[in-house]
């Protein structure tokens, strides 16, 4: 096996973590992480306006997590949860980082990469207007996704996402998303 | 026509829909994992209710956090209500957004610039 998650799941914790979490990710687990986050950012001398931030991003990339996880793969079904994913919250020099990692079908890999390529593109103004044809346009999906998850978290924090895809074995790859919020605003 | 009143949750605005007094009031913050769940029955209301809408309708929106789930359901909102505008019913939106939040000011002129409501932003102490 090629790619070690644990291995994977150090290199996420690096930095001063807040929060760093693998497991089941459900919606009990997602209100969890959003009050602990909540309070541990009151106790933190940051601006208001970062703060809100990060929130926002968090709760946009919690809930990517939670709508785009795939069911894992058959040899390590006893291994894992079921709906594994991970999560750390860092604070690094000048920004919070939110890194997910979760397992998806090697056939999503192309499109997925694609897309965020495509938004790590884009200026503010296109953002803007990409978000708000997608709002405009696109139905929800059954689960509550809307497609503009990374186009929120690219518009609201305006920094490049960063993305690892680990081959798994032929069928699945680990899908790992950093994306950072600026600590200096304000 | 009955009133939905709703306490706020952790996840979910509080709510006032009040058809007599035609207030349409959404507060706190509203970030659903299945924001449909929550939204069906308040644009079901209004669907409803622009059969015999108040003369007048106030829309107080003063939300905190939405997330991207929640900001297709209150689009849905908006196009209710634009209807009821587009006959001839006085409806105004009351956006408010906190001083330091342009993200939620970026919000509501990206809603004020989809739909053809009057729109208010109007800036509150934190």
């Amino acid at each position: 096996m090629s790619f070690n998650l644990q291995e994977s799941y150090k290199q996420m914790n690096e930095g001063d973590v807040l929060l760093a979490y693998k497991g089941s990710i459900t919606t009990e687990l997602i209100t969890n992480v959003l009050e602990v986050i909540e309070s541990k950012l009151e106790d933190i001398r940051t601006a208001s306006a970062v703060k809100k931030k990060v929130y926002n991003v968090l709760v946009e990339s919690l809930q990517n997590l939670f709508h785009h996880i795939d069911e894992l793969p058959e040899e390590i079904k006893d291994e894992f949860d079921a709906r594994f994913g991970v999560l750390v919250i860092a604070k690094e020099s000048g920004f919070y980082r939110i890194s997910t990692g979760n397992f998806i079908r090697a056939v999503k890999v192309q499109q997925l990469k694609e897309k965020i390529d495509k938004i790590n593109t884009l200026s503010r103004e296109e953002l803007k207007d990409m978000y708000k044809f997608v709002l405009n346009h696109q139905k929800l999906s059954p689960k509550g996704g809307g497609g503009l998850g990374l186009i929120d978290i690219a518009k609201k924090t305006g920094n490049k996402m960063e993305y690892m895809f680990h081959e798994f074995n032929g069928e699945y790859y680990f899908f790992n998303l950093s994306v950072f919020v600026t600590l200096s605003e304000n | 026509m009955e009133s939905i009143i709703k306490e706020g949750t952790p996840k979910t605005p509080s709510i006032r829909f009040d058809a007599e007094l035609g207030i349409v009031e959404m507060k706190g913050r509203s970030i659903p994992e299945n924001s449909t769940e929550f939204f069906k029955p308040l644009v079901d209301w209004l669907d409803e209710y622009a059969s015999c809408p108040a003369k007048k309708t106030l829309v107080n929106i003063h939300l905190e956090y939405f997330n991207t789930s929640s900001s297709k359901c209150i689009l849905d909102i908006f196009k209710k209500l634009e209807v009821i505008h587009k006959a001839k019913n006085d409806v105004v939106v009351y956006w408010y957004y906190e001083e330091d939040d342009e993200d939620m000011l970026e919000a509501g002129e990206d809603y004020e610039s989809i739909i053809r409501i009057p729109f208010e932003l109007i800036e509150v102490d934190d």
